[in-house]
């Protein structure tokens, strides 16, 4: 416990270096603009610039990327509130009171709660994740294959039984993903697969490819498909009007912690930012005695969903940092970033990479303090971004897409492979397959596969080998309860529809 | 079949058609994967599990579940519900072929040029910008590229003729 302040102090050291801290504000600024931008999300805008990191030390990398990251959540709110549209989904709750308040003209108070707001959850979720990641990564530090193996069925489990997507979708979008991920040489027996022949898939389906194709392009074909057109609120933010929010603000700390609960949980798990918004906010609505005016403008109807989404979308790193399983897609992509940077990813990286680790959950601290007042102070200058025609973005945000995917391999097959991923996304959004769990299965393929077969190999074939212990049984067991739990809680729903169809 | 308008007036394909079309491609999908692994072996070998033996079971899995979303999306009514407008479809296919040319573009002409041939397109075609705005536009953002890219980050990106013109 001890020795960890001391690193963490160690890491604030790592993170003042000047270098790194012009890489975190151009890293906020970016993230912004990435968040504010539609088709170029967190995780999206990440692996576009994960490229352009390769050369630098991964400390500093993971410093610029994670504040894409932050920068990211923070510009979510700038398009809700002013504009009316989510640039991420987890920003669609924001929506509900925070564009109705700038309608009244209190657009300065509603992005002040929602960046503070946004601020205190990610606070709360870098103190979980300083606390208890050390702990978790010391415990999984015993972890055989079997167990590894576990842990990725139980985040797996749970998009089935959480996300609100059907749940046979999302075994399809998965399982879909992992074979995806399988393509090419398998590592254990050396031999080519899948490949029908094609040199060019020797090397397999890349993620960032997929995630560029599936979050970027798809997104420019939703959004072209609707003829979307920006029609925003003006907004300048002078420091009266944030003087004064700010003191109306303790006296909703309920409300805050109760949010940052919800997201903190919500992230760990692999459910993620967008339903703990969404939950947060049905509480809120429920318990506050302002409950009837949400909707209206309420001002408690920001802070909850921006809270928890931020807290749900920070501590989704715990499990990335701690485990080496990763709790959204943006976390899967900052893990890539750490195999491309040579890092071994998981419980070892504490013992091994101590200047990494408390370098970035040093990083955390910082890089949420410098983007509230990056966000506070130049939000006018984001909104501007947002009244850039999209017949201009939309063929700019399609270059870049197209250069993030050249990068990574220097393959333009890859190029031609993100845009068949874009219409396949554009086709799974239409229909409601899920795309997180997808691209976190092909992120993760090779290393659920390696521990999969690794654990049948020393227990001869049985399945057995993964309710061999108590440990490893607890955690499958987990997993398949949260594997059912939507065909439990569907099933009980019927059954109870049917009575009041009755 | 007869699709209803919705309240636009426009029409389109199906929603429900769309959802079985797609849910046997990804069975299509899961299918593929199950004849690749075949291929190489899904059994025991003297390594233990052969290659083939993982995504054997993941493509019966996609195809297993595919299987079900089939026979969900059959049992929906056909309410009219679409897909999307044909004019919406039409939007969304002339923004996918002038990409495919573009990326298909890319090792012939470079980055650079392509890029530009892209944005002055799209602008004009869906912005009705006039040509002045459109070759400014497309020519000030892949030089900011090309500064970002080959002067700065040192990562270099596939040229053709006019940069060779250039003496890049």
């Amino acid at each position: 416990m001890i020795e960890d302040i001391g690193n963490l102090f160690h890491g604030f050291a790592v993170v003042v270096q000047p270098y790194n801290l012009v890489l975190m504000v151009i890293g906020i600024v970016l993230g912004v603009i990435v968040g504010v931008l539609p088709g170029l999300g967190g995780a999206n805008g990440i692996a576009i610039l994960l490229p352009l990191t390769f050369s630098m030390s991964p400390t500093s990398a993971i410093i610029m990327l994670s504040c894409i990251y932050w920068g990211a959540l923070f510009g979510g709110a700038i398009t809700s509130i002013l504009f009316n549209i989510p640039g991420e989904p987890w920003s669609v709750a924001t929506t509900f009171d925070g564009h109705p308040m700038a309608q009244q003209g209190r657009a300065g108070e509603a992005l002040t709660a929602a960046f503070t707001s946004s601020f205190v959850g990610a606070l709360f979720a870098v103190i979980v994740i300083t606390l208890v990641a050390p702990m978790v990564a010391n415990f999984a530090l015993r972890f055989g294959p079997a167990e590894i193996f576990a842990v990725y069925f139980l985040a797996f489990a749970s998009f089935v039984g959480l996300s609100k997507e059907p749940p046979f979708k999302t075994i399809v979008a998965m399982m879909l993903g992992f074979a995806l991920g399988a393509v090419g040489l398998d590592q254990m027996t050396g031999q080519l697969r899948l490949t029908f022949g094609f040199t060019e898939m020797l090397n397999g389906f890349d993620f960032l490819i997929a995630v560029i194709g599936l979050f970027g392009i798809g997104e420019i074909l939703l959004t072209m498909e609707e003829g979307l057109s920006f029609k925003g609120k003006a907004a300048h933010i002078d420091p009266k009007v944030v003087w004064q929010t700010w003191k109306t603000l303790p006296k909703y700390w309920m409300l805050s912690l109760r949010s940052c609960l919800i997201g903190c949980w919500m992230g760990i798990s692999p459910a993620g930012a967008t339903p703990a918004s969404f939950m947060s906010y049905g509480i809120a609505k429920r318990i506050s005695k302002r409950g009837k005016n949400f909707g209206n403008g309420e001002i408690e109807g920001v802070i909850a969903p921006e809270t928890a989404a931020h807290a749900a979308g920070t501590s989704a790193l715990l499990p990335m940092i701690a485990l080496g399983v990763p709790g959204s897609p943006t976390a899967a992509v900052l893990l890539g970033g750490l195999l491309i940077w040579g890092l071994q990813p998981g419980p070892l990286l504490f013992v091994e990479q101590k200047d990494f680790v408390w370098g970035l959950i040093a990083s955390m601290y910082m890089g949420n303090i410098v983007g509230l007042l990056i966000v506070l102070t130049c939000v006018p200058v984001f909104a501007a971004i947002l009244r850039i025609p999209f017949s201009v973005i939309a063929p700019v945000i399609l270059v870049l897409c197209a250069i993030g995917a050249y990068t990574v391999h220097n393959s333009t097959f890859d190029v031609l492979m993100m845009v068949v991923f874009g219409i396949l996304g554009y086709f799974m959004k239409k229909f409601n397959y899920p795309m997180a769990p997808m691209v976190l299965a092909i992120v993760l393929g090779d290393k659920a596969e390696e521990a999969f077969r690794q654990s049948l190999l020393s227990s001869g074939g049985s399945l057995s080998v993964f309710f061999s212990n108590a440990l490893v049984s607890t955690i499958m067991v987990l997993g398949i309860i949260s594997a059912f739990w939507s065909v439990i809680s569907n099933t009980w729903a019927k059954i109870r529809g049917k009575e009041v169809a009755a | 079949m007869s699709h209803s308008a919705n309240e636009t007036g426009g029409t389109g394909p199906s929603h429900r058609k769309g959802e079985i079309w797609f849910a046997l491609f990804m069975g299509l999908m899961g299918a593929i994967a199950i004849y690749g692994a075949l291929k190489v072996g899904i059994g025991w070998g003297a390594e233990g599990p052969k290659a083939g033996f993982f995504p054997f079971y993941l493509g019966l899995f996609v195809v297993l579940g595919s299987v079900v979303n089939l026979i969900n999306a059959m049992r929906e009514p056909e309410d009219g519900k679409l897909l999307a407008e044909w004019s919406q479809l039409g939007q969304v296919v002339s923004v996918v072929i002038p990409t495919t040319v573009y990326v298909l573009a890319i090792p012939y002409l470079g980055v650079y040029v392509s890029s530009a041939l892209l944005i002055a397109g799209f602008m004009k075609y869906f912005g009705k910008y006039s040509w002045l705005k459109a070759i400014i536009v497309a020519v000030a953002v892949p030089l900011m590229l090309f500064v970002t890219f080959e002067q700065w980050f040192l990562v270099p990106l596939p040229k053709g003729p006019v940069e060779n013109w250039f003496g890049y």
